[in-house]
This record gives structure tokens, sequence and C-alpha cells, in this order.
């Protein structure tokens, strides 16, 4: 049997006449089933409309294949991409059984977490950072010239009954504050200092419910010519701010050997707002922090100009803020490391 | 330091509120930590007049109307004898609690009605009277309360008084201050203004005598003063109400008359007295001197304390008679049956006291003061008002007052700049203002061009230089009046610390992996034999811990065993915090230390992993990776294979670093094993450091303290990679490094990545050899690599390993 040979135009029309109704009959149809009875129908292997169009790619002349060919192709890709699309609308089905209860919970990963002392250390450092403060640290094992005699701690002085100090050896003890740190920097950078020194300290207490024999402390030390007394009081007023949210400080006299004049700083109860309630003993005030103008003494004993430079220093106990921000109870809780407690302040 | 409100108020007779008064000491003064309404049992009796009284037949009972302010006339049954008609008493109205709990209720007695109590001072808890209700003299209107017409009512102001202020300690002391605070006028309270000079008095620098008592001081140094002062013929007895009133207002037990009166004088004006039974004294011999080695004393706490020359006593002829500055003797105590006394006023030196306190373990409120210093130039006029007080209270006669030792030395002046007190504070105070406040509590202000001269009064031992008149300055005029600026500000000259840097690094890190930061204490107990020796604290809290952790691992291998005594098994937790090691010779080694251990479930329980695998070596090592990429970022890490225990060696850029082990726990049967990484971040500066601007870790202390090297850009790819596998026959001696390291070194530059797959021991892979797959990709930077050539390497690659370590490919 020979066949009139098939122009390029009469096989593009039948291209676009299949086009034409395989498209619209696969995008109709409705399930699974009319989809695989409408594919068998136009891309099916065997007896497909598509199977019919390429056997008729042969009674074309010979020059005209080539572009027949392409068209052919361009059209099969289409046809196949829109079933393709169809099928993927007609079965969610596939991943559905998986999905069959979306409120099935998620594949987590464990979640570590910062503990809440040094949350409160961090959040410390990044308000004084934004004030141009760096972070100093120091060490634990410290002479006591370090930790008393370069703070102006008269030697023999009741003062000392302040510190309960343990000792490693005579001339050696666990620092009992940090404010060794301030020497050691003053001894080591010229001014201006602006510098936070968060470690650890060690108090010969016992530990229970409200005391541990180390615990985290927070010491802020200013340095430079022109450092006053407002300064002080307005750094300070700015970081009770940003830490405790919207609040009033208080400023009463207080005593350190290291500091002249010095300050303890309240603000406002949390729970009472001032008015005077349990938690703030009735007074409506809370103890944040002891500060103070650096006592001469202090600059003097590492070398710098007590004439030309003044400065300011605090000191901040992060645990107690913890303890009342998350109303633990026992201190004891932040040095147990229980994974319950801890996983508690997971961010 | 206790102080009552109303004492207070006798030395300043001022017109503020309790409360008002709190917030000024505490503003300007020192903090007030405690308050205390005393008798506040008694805020809700009120007065109450008697209009009509009328007895009930056949009782003792009176049926009366009472007025209680409140308009009707309440009926009111009473059973005292003394009810007057137009008297007023103490009424309890019905609801009132009683102060010994019972509560007023409406009655029926004997067919009347009674609505309330009239109240009786022993009903109130006001003393033992109890013959008729207690009538009140007062021109108070019915309904008025209770306590406002009684002086009962005070306030107890607890006051923390730290220990640069021992002037603080006594109501005269808080007195000044608050009276230069709220400038009222200082006055000696009642009880004391009309007490006379004692008209016979002796002095002598060493040793004096008069009315047969002789003191004798040894040392001045010890002791630069003592007074005596002789009362006969006085009795003991119960105090008078007032002074009954001021001992227990500030929460002291009322014991007689004369022993009342020195603890008024210790609280009212701050001064430790003491009263010897004077017939209790051998000789009438008062010899202030060291203790000689072998003596004792019973002190009034009934304890026989022994004695040896480092404790200051007084000594009659014979023994010690007193504890000097801390102590009584039992022996010349005041009984109910004395009647001539000598009254100790002295003057002890602080060191002597403290070292007497220390030897003894006997601290007292006498030896608190006399260590953090007394008023001595006050002595004399004490000595006058406590005997003249004691004689007020207990009759008596004052005989002579015999003053041994000299008055103290007039104080050193502190040379101040008004200048540098607005300098310092940032205000400006005038110079007329500091010398006004100044002089407002008992500073001497001299002028001398523009500085000032000022000298201290004999209370104050605080002040020394001119910083400390700026804090006098600063907190009389208020810490909350100074101004608040915040002001521009240098950069700092201090870089962060690198430990900081680093420690927040890895911490990061760690938490992003899911694991639980910890602060746990870094006590440990005594190392085992043979151990490494620890830094043993000289005076530990404790004896079960008494030494300094050197390994976090281990004081982390605890706090996992403290969990899982709480059925805690899955426990991923790490400290990064401070070793400590002895250094030969003394001193101590401190580092920076990362510990992290980890056991349990690798993931949480999720449906469709119900029984997720625990965590294994594999887990505790790609920790230790992250922390030394979190530590040393760009430095080489190699995890090294160790012994025993230690599955891993960290080496970071060739220097030992930390470990990966095995940790061993006391652990319960269910507990998955545990792994433990302890890697050291750095040191911390030890003694001394080194000269201005030289700080060794200003320098940067190893890698760790670096700078980040800048990361160099690689150019993507354009070309396809040709991956293929290799599945390979090692023997076990041959570890998967060595393997790695061959394939790289053969296969040369086209080499993109290698990693080994799967690792697989059993049927059909001879004995003593394992099967590890692996994957090599292969590009090349410009073009496609022909089959040619990836079959070219394979082969090269495959004869090498066979070649030099007997690696042969898998066949089955």
């Amino acid at each position: 049997m020979t066949d009139a040979p098939l122009s390029l135009q009469d096989f593009t029309s039948l291209l676009s006449q299949f086009h034409g109704e395989a498209a619209p009959a696969i995008d109709a149809a409705s399930d699974a089933d009319a989809l695989e009875a409408v594919r068998t129908k136009y891309l099916g292997r065997a007896h497909g409309w598509l199977k019919d169009l390429s056997a008729k790619l042969g009674q074309l002349e010979k020059t005209d294949r080539a572009a027949a060919g392409a068209a052919f192709n361009e059209v099969r890709l289409r046809v196949e991409a829109t079933l393709e699309t169809r099928r993927v609308a007609l079965t969610p089905a596939r991943v559905a059984g998986a999905l069959a209860d979306p409120t099935m919970p998620a594949r987590r990963q464990w979640t570590g977490a910062v503990h809440p002392v040094t949350q409160v250390i961090d959040e410390m450092i990044e308000i004084f950072r934004e004030l141009g403060f760096t972070v100093a640290l120091g060490p634990e094992a410290e002479s006591p010239w370090y930790n008393f005699g370069s703070l102006n701690f008269p030697a023999d002085h009741p003062a000392m009954d302040l510190h309960d100090t343990l000792y490693l050896a005579d001339d050696l003890v666990l620092r009992t504050h940090t404010s060794p740190v301030q020497t050691r920097t003053l001894q080591g950078y010229a001014p201006p200092i602006r510098v936070l020194i968060p470690g650890n300290v060690h108090r010969r207490d016992p530990f229970d419910a409200s005391h541990a024999p180390t615990f985290a402390q927070v010491e802020g030390l200013v340095v430079d010519e022109g450092i006053t007394f407002a300064d002080l009081k307005a750094t300070l007023t700015h970081f009770a701010n940003r830490f405790f949210g919207k609040t009033k400080t208080r400023f009463r006299p207080s005593y350190f050997p290291f500091t002249e004049p010095s300050a303890e700083m309240d603000v406002l109860c949390g729970v009472c707002h001032g008015s005077g309630c349990g938690v703030c003993k009735q007074s409506g005030w809370i103890e944040i922090l002891g500060s103070g103008l650096v006592h001469p003494a202090v600059l003097e004993s590492s070398g710098v100009d007590s004439e030309k430079y003044t400065g300011w220093a605090f000191g901040m106990g992060p645990a107690r803020t913890a303890l009342a921000r998350h109303g633990i109870p026992d201190i004891r809780l932040l040095y147990d490391s229980d994974v319950r407690f801890l996983g508690q302040f997971a961010k | 330091m206790n102080i009552s409100h109303e004492w207070l108020k006798a030395f300043v007779p001022h017109a503020l509120t309790a409360e008002q008064v709190r917030d000024l000491i505490t503003a300007h003064i020192a903090t007030v930590e405690g308050f205390e309404r005393t008798r506040a049992e008694l805020e809700p009796f009120v007065i109450g007049q008697v209009m009509e009284s009328e007895k009930i037949p056949d009782t003792k009972l009176s049926a009366n109307k009472v007025d209680d302010g409140t308009g009707a006339l309440l009926d009111v049954v009473c059973g005292a004898p003394n009810v007057t008609v137009g008297a007023k008493y103490p009424f309890a109205r019905t609801g009132t609690t009683m102060p010994e709990g019972l509560v007023i209720e409406q009655r029926k007695i004997r067919g009347f009605t009674s609505n309330g109590m009239l109240c009786s001072s022993r009903e109130l808890g006001l003393g033992d009277d109890h013959d008729g209700i207690l009538e009140l003299q007062t021109d108070a209107a019915p309904g008025t309360p209770l306590l406002s017409v009684l002086p009962l009512s005070d306030v107890n102001l607890v006051v923390d008084v730290l220990p640069n202020r021992p002037d603080l300690l006594s109501h005269q002391g808080v007195a000044r201050d608050l009276a230069a605070v709220t400038g009222v006028a200082m006055q000696l309270p009642p009880e004391l203004s009309s007490i006379q000079p004692i008209a016979n008095v002796m002095r002598d620098e060493r040793e004096v005598a008069a009315g047969g008592v002789n003191i004798r001081i040894t040392d001045a140094a010890d002791c630069p003063r003592y007074i005596g002062v002789i009362i006969k013929g006085l009795t003991v007895g119960p105090s008078p109400e007032w002074l009954r009133n001021r001992i227990e207002a500030i929460g002291s037990r009322s014991i007689s008359n004369v022993v009342d009166a020195t603890n008024y004088v210790l609280h009212g004006l701050g001064q430790p007295v003491h009263a010897f039974d004077l017939k209790k004294v051998g000789g009438s011999q008062i010899v202030v001197r060291r203790a000689k080695p072998g003596e004792s004393l019973t002190t009034l706490d009934g304890v026989e304390r022994k004695l040896d020359p480092t404790v200051l006593v007084i000594a009659d002829t014979a023994r010690p008679t007193a504890l000097a500055g801390i102590m009584g003797g039992q022996a010349s105590e005041v009984t109910d049956a004395t009647t001539d006394v000598l009254l100790e006023v002295a003057s002890f030196a602080p060191k002597v006291v403290r070292l007497g306190r220390q030897k003894l373990g006997l601290s007292s409120d006498a030896s608190y003061r006399y260590e953090r210093g007394i008023d001595d130039a006050a002595l004399p006029r004490i000595a006058e008002l406590a005997a003249g007080l004691i004689a007020a209270v207990a009759g008596g006669k004052v005989e002579a007052m015999l003053v041994a030792g000299a008055a103290p030395a007039a104080r050193t002046a502190v040379t101040l700049r008004p200048a540098r007190v607005s300098k310092l504070l940032g205000d400006t105070v005038s110079a007329d203002e500091v010398s006004k406040l100044l002089t407002s509590i008992g500073f001497a202000v001299a002028a001398d061009g523009d500085t000032f001269s000022v000298t201290p009064p004999s209370f104050r031992h605080d002040v020394l230089r001119d910083v400390d008149l700026v804090e006098e300055v600063a907190r009389l005029r208020g810490y909350d009046r100074l101004p608040d600026r915040l002001t521009a500000s240098r950069p700092s000259n201090v870089p962060d610390h690198p430990m900081h840097v680093v420690g927040r690094r890895v911490r990061d890190a760690l938490v992003a992996g899911g694991l639980y930061e910890t602060r746990p204490l870094p006590y440990a107990k005594e190392p085992p034999a043979g151990a490494a020796p620890l830094v043993r604290v000289r005076n530990p809290i404790g004896d079960d811990e008494p030494y300094l952790r050197e390994s976090l691992l281990n004081t982390l291998a605890g706090r996992a065993e403290h969990n899982l005594s709480r059925m805690q098994g899955d426990v991923r937790i790490f400290e990064i915090g401070t070793s400590f090691t002895p250094k030969a010779g003394g001193g101590v080694k401190e580092e920076i230390h990362v510990g992290a251990l980890v056991m349990g479930a690798r993931r949480p329980r999720h449906f469709t992993e119900p029984e997720p695998p625990a965590m294994d070596a594999w887990d505790a090592k790609a920790i230790a990776e992250a922390i030394a990429l979190a530590a040393w970022p760009g430095a080489r890490v190699d995890l090294v294979p160790g012994e025993g225990d230690v599955t891993w060696n960290v080496m970071v850029q060739g220097t030992s670093r930390g470990i990966v082990r095995n940790v061993q726990l006391d652990a319960p049967v269910w507990a998955s094993p545990a792994f433990g990484v302890e890697i050291a971040l750095g040191k911390m500066p030890a003694n001394p450091i080194a000269a201005q601007g030289t700080h060794d870790y200003a320098k940067g202390e190893g890698a760790a303290a670096g700078a980040r090297a800048a990361v160099r850009y690689e150019p993507l790819p354009i070309t396809p990679a040709a991956e293929f596998d290799l599945a390979l026959i090692v023997p076990d001696a041959v570890p998967a490094a060595e393997v790695e390291r061959l394939i790289r070194v053969t296969s040369g530059d086209l080499l993109e990545a290698v990693s080994v797959f799967d690792e697989y021991r059993g049927e059909g892979i001879p004995a003593g050899t394992r099967s590890l797959a692996w994957r090599l990709t292969f590009r090349h930077p410009e073009r496609t690599l022909r089959d040619k050539e990836i079959e070219g390497r394979r082969s090269a690659l495959l004869k090498t390993l066979q070649k030099e370590i007997g690696v042969v490919v898998r066949t089955n």
C-alpha cells in the first residue's frame, strides 16, 4: 500500500488537532482512573494517538522529516507535561500516606540551652557593649594583694570579715570578687577603660538554698578623664531601664573599700511597682548592685594618675537576678545541672 | 543595729513619721532593712468611755453603756470592780482579736447583751495588773485608737551599719546624722538631760587611786584609757517602766536596773560599759594586763575560758575578773545583793580585742564596737552619764571617778579642695555648701585659700582622704539629688579577652548541637592514689570535696550521675570553665576548658522512629570537631586514635588540645553509655602580669586568640563531576585514615572529594578484614572527564592500594 506523501503542513495540522484534543481531555480527567484512560487514548505506547502520529512521520518527504520531528517532539513534551501536572494535581494520595494526619508532631532535633545565669550575663554584656564596653577576664586564684591590697582593703580591718576567703596557700586565695580584674586591667591598659568583667568568685559560704561557695559576678569599670558620679548614675540607670524594662532607680550610701563615694542601686520592685509587698520587704525597692567612684588608692596602686583620671565601678550578682526573674526558689538548682531544669531555659 | 523610733526621737525631736525617718536614714545614712511595728496587736483597740453603769444583782458584774465614738451607746457587760461612769478605758469592739488570740463577739450574759469588752492591762499584754480595767488619763475622744494615747507604740528600725561607720552603732550616732539631714537640733533625752557632773575626779597617766579603788594600765598600746566610777549604796531591782520600754523596744530583755542602764549606754550612746560588783573585786584592784599562761576565767555566760597572753584582761590582785572589751566574769557579776559597783568605761585597742575574740571564739556587742572603733574622746562624759543613770534608776551615790590614761591625740586634718567635690560628683556644689554640710555632722572646717582643712570629729575613724569627705557631701545632699548625665565616651582601650570570644563561639556551637550549658561547683574529691595531684583548698567548706577540679569532664560525670539518680537518662551537658592544676614549686595553673558529656537518645523520640539510637562515640567525635572548628576556625584538626578509654586525642595544628573518651559512670542498668569531650581552649594570665600594654593575652595566645583568617572564595564548578564507588577489603590493621590518605595522594588534583559510606564485616569477607565502601568524586575544572580517564585512575589507585597496604577490591 502506497499512500500519497504527507505534506509538512498537513502533519503540523494533525499535531495541533492532537494537542487541541489531548490537552483539554487531560485537564478534564477527574480522577486517576480517568486520567489513565486519557493517557492510554492519546499517549499509549501500543495504540495511542501519538503512536499513530509518529508512524505518519515516515510518510513525509525526507527533507521535511527533521522539521516535522522537532515539531512532533515539542508537542509530545507539552502533552506529557500537561499529563504530569494533572497527575500531581490528582494524586495527593501518593504523599498522603505519611500526612494522613498533619497534626502529628514534627521530627524535631534536640534543643540546647544557655544556662539562665549566663543568659543574664549575656544580656548585660549586650547592653553595655552598646555603650562601648569590652569584656575583660582574669584568674580565679589570686594573690591577696590583687584581691585585697590593691583594692584599698586596709590590712587587719574588720571589713575583711565581709570576705570569708578560701586559701590555696599563704599567698594565694580564690578571688572573693571580680574586682582584682580591675587592678589587672588598670595595670595592663592605659585609659580610656570601659570594661565588663564577668567571672566566678568564691567565698567560704555553706551551700544552701540561698548561698553557694562559688557564684558568678559581673563587674564594670570605667576610667578616663572627667568621669563623674553623674556618669555612674546615668549609665547604671540606662542599664536598669534596658535590662528590667522601664523602671526607676534609687541610689543610697554604702561602703566598699575600693570605691568612694559608694552607692547601692535599687530598682522599683517589679511585683508591687513601689507600693511595698512581701517580695521587696515592704520597701518598694529591690537591691540590684553595688557601685561607686573608683577609690584613688585603687588607681594609684596600679600606677594610674588619680588626679588626671577618675572612674566608677559596679558589681552585680547575676544569679540573684536569674532567681528573681524565673521564680527559682533554691539557688542549688542552678548548680545541680538537672536536665529537666536546664531544658526549661531553651531559647 | 536595732533602732527604736521613739528612742531616736528622744535625741532628735522631729515631727516625722517612722516611715519618713526610715526613708531619710536609707537615703542619707545607712540602709534600713527592717521595719517592725511593736505592739501591732493593739492597733484595733480604741478608747471607750463609760456613760452609764449599773450593777447586775447577785453578781460581780455591771451592765454599762459605752461610747466608742460610733454614735449609739453600746451595751457592755463588765466584771471589773472599778468601772466608773465618765472614765475612759481601752475598749475592744466585737470582732477584735485579743493579744492572746480570743475574738470578741456579741454575747448574752445573765440576760444582758454585751457588745465588746473593756480591758485590763493584763488582757492587753501590758502587765500583770488584773485588779480591774485600765483607766486612761486622757483628753482624747471616745473612738480614738488606743495606741495614739499610750506611749507604747514604737517601730524597730533595723539599720544595716557597714564596717566603716561604727559611730552609727547607737541611737545617738544615728541621731547625729538624722539631725543634720532634718535640720532639727540634737538634744540629750530627758532621762539624761539632768545628770550632774561628778565632783570628785582623779586623773593619772598610768595608775590612779581613790575611794579605796586602784586602777592601773600596764600597756597604753592595749588600753589607752580606763575610767572607773565608784557608785555605792545602790539597790538592784527591776527597771523603771521607761527604761524597760527602751530596752524592750530594741528587742532586748530587761534584766535589772543596773544591767539595763549599762545596756542603755551601749545602745543609746554606743559605748560598752561594764559594772563590777565592787565587793567581789579582790583588793578593789583594777589591773589592765595581758593574761598569763595558764590563767582562766568563767565568763558571764557560765563558760570557763582558758586564757593566754594574746588576751587582754581586767584583773584584781589575784586573778582575771573580765575579758577586756569582750565580756565580764561571773565572779564579779552584779547580783540582787550588790550594793557597790565599779563602772568601767574604757578604751581598748581594736586589734587586741579582735585577737582575743578570735582566740576565744567569743564575740559580743562590746567586742563588735571595740573592734570597729569607739569614741575615745567622749569617755569622761559618757562615764558621767552612765553613772548618773545608774544612780537615777538604782539609787546610790556616785562617789568618785578615776581616770587612768590620757585623752586621745587631736585628729589629723584632711585637706579638701571644694572644686574637687564638684569635679567628682559632676555637679556644682559651692564651697559654702560643702562647708555647711560637713559642719552639720561635726567636722571642723577651716578655709585656707581655696582649700579646706577639715578635722573629723572624734567618733569618725573612716575619714582619711579628700574622697571620704566627698562622700559625706554627696550623701548629705542625697544621692538622688545629684544629677545623672549620660556623656559621650571615648572607646575602650581594652580588647575583648580572647577566652571570652572563644568561649562564646564554642558555647553557641554546642547549644546549636542540642547540649545544655551547666555551671556546676568546681570542687572535687581527693584524687585516687597514683592519679595526678589536684589543687587543695586549705580551709575547705566541707571535707568531702576539698580540692579544685582539674577535669571539667569529671565534674560533668558527677552531674550525669545526679541526673541518672533522678531517672534522667538523656543527658547532653557541657561547661566552659576553669581547670586548676598545681604548678611544680607552688602556684596554680589555670586554663579555660570546655567539657561536654552525652548519653541517651540521639534524637527525640518520634512516631516515625519510636526507638531512636543511643549516642555513641561518633557523636562525641562530632562534638569534639565542632568545638575545634569553633575555637580554631581554619586550623587543621586531627582526631588521632587514643588508648583505653581515650578514643581520640584532639590535635589542632599538630598540638594536643584535648581528648574524646568513654565516661565510666556509677550508672543504673537501664542507662546508655556516656561519652565525653574535654578540650583546653587557652590559659589565664598568671601572677605577676606584665607591664602596661603587654598582657600575654593582648598578644594573642595560640590560634584561639587570633583573628579569623579570611576564607578564600573558590570558583563554582562549570563542568560535570564524575563519581564512582570502590568497595575495598581492608585488613583490620589498616586504619581508614590511611586508606583515605593513599586515595588522596594517588588520585591527583582532579579528586574533589572522598568519603567512606559503608563498613561491613561478616559473610563473604575474609576474617581479619572488613569491607569499606568509598565514594570518589572527580572533576576537571575545564572539561568533561572521559570514561577512559576515570578508568585509568581507578586501576592505578587499586594497584597502589594493593601494593602499599594490601587493600584489594571487593569482588562479591
